[in-house]
């Protein structure tokens, strides 16, 4: 018999995971540290110095932004220190620390608190910083040589610049580097971003952990090895071709750290599909046909901005509803034979 | 004399027609780059706004309910031609810088919005002042608006540098985008100081 003095009556959830917010990003941090480390190998101690300012004025913001708005403090759930990587990630080594500072500014409070804090935000918060960093260009350009000594502090000036590989694929030419060292991330470009292998170790990390699915960067990698074998530029061949695009660019840090953002992408596993293979497309499109080289960081703003589109026509539907649903179907199919 | 006061707080403040009523977006947006577009524009569409409303206010009893629309088009359409051919003659400069958005003015909702809800209803005297208390609204709402874009955007108040030297303007801001966040901000900050005013 049932001992009715053990039961509880509560409400739902009734069953908890020992998952938080913190030990999320804190994964996130760690799967990001692979890349941080390689950074620091190809172009010297300033990455590492930008990366840690950049998290620090992040998290100097969100603080900041409690005070001023009386709100509780949120700095505690790291979710700021993973903005701050990331936007480190997307600069150029080169950038003045200035910049950073108001990438941060700009990411924390005007994308992230200003629509509510962690879980509101419509956009993802580093990327939209990257994107209002294009207000100068010339410094979101300018791309470093690989090895080069760099101040560590100060803005460097007069550095020795070279073509990225994604300069290169714009052109219609092959990469000068080649495949491995483009996988291994000895080119040039953002901080964070140059090399695939780095990033993907992180990637394996993250699924691991279960902080990701592959719906989304499978999704995204799938389109856009898809149409760049199909679609090869000035006669190249197709599989270095698709292999060059892969592994350049903001591709890798995109499809699996940025697209990947809970808040950002879409609820259901036919949504993030959806999400991935719409962020796959706008990229080459960007890559192919637009006026910058790199279209990862806008066709990832463009797909957040779909999402609540996306979530609309995903809806799952009631699993008894499904039934009866097919159970209709089974019922006309028999009644016509 | 009391109605003018109150009808030039809730032009410029209470009732301003871009921080409230949220009128006349598309050249808000567009010309606010630099104070001098942002005045220029600001001062054309007041005049049409007055003229405007006056013929309007004049010919209220005339106009048949159901073609009212078109026969207000038609009055302003008259008055934009006029000024757009004056700023043309005087002006020549700021005419080329505001460009298409002068002949514009004739679809500004500000203009349309205040023949349909006053000078419509109200005899001649205040939709005068109806027209140069909004138009001024419209101008202050500009002025800002253009001293923020401007200032940040390039460095510079009316052409004069005023940033310092080592200043590296975020052109973001006189690009469209900058357009919208600034104008969010600003609304934001408004509303802020109307609701501690009542």
């Amino acid at each position: 018999m049932l001992d009715l003095s053990k039961v509880q009556v509560s409400s739902s959830p009734h069953i908890r995971s020992d998952e938080t917010t913190k030990q999320i990003m804190l994964d996130v941090v760690i799967a990001l540290m692979p890349a941080l480390a390689v950074s620091i190998f190809v172009f010297g101690w300033r990455s590492l110095i930008i990366t840690l300012f950049s998290v620090c004025s992040c998290i100097f913001f969100e603080w900041l932004y409690g005070i001023l708005a009386k709100r509780p403090n949120t700095t505690g759930d790291m979710s700021c220190m993973v903005t701050g990587v990331l936007l480190a990630f997307n600069l150029p080594v080169t950038a003045p620390l200035w910049m950073v500072f108001v990438g941060a500014g700009f990411a924390i409070i005007v994308v992230k608190m200003l629509f509510g804090g962690i879980g509101k935000n419509f956009m993802n918060p580093a990327l939209a910083a990257r994107a209002f960093l294009f207000s100068w260009p010339v410094i979101m350009t300018t791309w470093v040589k690989t090895r080069t000594e760099l101040p560590l502090f100060t803005t460097p000036v007069d550095v020795v610049t070279s073509a990225t590989p994604l300069s290169y694929l714009k052109n219609g030419v092959l990469p000068d580097a080649s495949l491995l060292d483009m996988a291994l991330g000895m080119v040039s470009g953002c901080l964070g971003e140059t090399s695939a292998l780095a990033l993907l170790a992180g990637g394996l990390y993250l699924l691991y952990r279960r902080v990701i699915t592959l719906h989304i960067p499978l999704s995204y990698l799938g389109t856009v090895a898809v149409l760049t074998y199909l679609f090869p530029r000035g006669g190249l061949p197709a599989g270095s071709f698709m292999l060059a695009h892969l592994l350049s660019g903001g591709l890798m840090l995109g499809a699996i750290f940025m697209a990947t953002d809970y808040t950002t992408s879409p609820l259901t596993k036919k949504g993030q599909v959806i999400f991935g293979i719409g962020c796959g497309l706008l990229t080459v499109f960007i890559r192919y046909f637009g006026s910058y080289a790199e279209g990862v960081s806008y066709s990832i703003l463009i797909m957040n901005a779909f999402v609540p589109l996306i979530e609309r026509f995903t809806v799952p539907k009631n699993p008894a509803e499904k039934r009866k649903l097919s159970f209709k179907k089974a019922k006309e199919a028999g009644k016509s034979e | 004399m009391k109605g003018i006061g109150k009808q030039f707080k809730e032009g410029i403040l209470t009732q301003n027609p871009v921080f409230v009523q949220f009128l006349g977006m598309c050249s808000t947006l567009a010309v606010t780059i630099s104070i001098q577009n942002a005045l220029g524009m600001g001062l054309a569409a007041t005049a049409v706004l007055i003229c405007s409303n006056i013929v309007i206010s004049l010919l209220r009893k005339v106009i048949p309910a159901k073609v009212r629309i078109a026969s207000y088009i038609v009055i302003v359409a008259g008055f934009v031609t006029a000024i757009d051919l004056l700023m043309q003659a005087y002006f020549p400069d700021l005419s080329e810088s505001l460009g298409v958005f002068i002949p514009l003015i004739v679809v500004n909702c500000i203009i349309l919005a205040r023949a349909e809800a006053y000078a419509s209803k109200n005899a001649v005297f205040p939709s005068a002042v109806d027209g140069l208390t909004m138009g001024l609204g419209f101008t202050c709402a500009l002025l800002v608006m253009s001293a923020v874009r401007e200032l940040l955007g390039a460095g510079t108040l009316a052409g004069v540098q005023v940033m310092p030297d080592g200043y590296q303007p975020a052109m973001l801001l006189i690009l469209p985008a900058g357009g919208f966040l600034t104008l969010g901000f600003l609304v934001a900050i408004f509303q802020k100081i109307i609701r501690k005013g009542e």
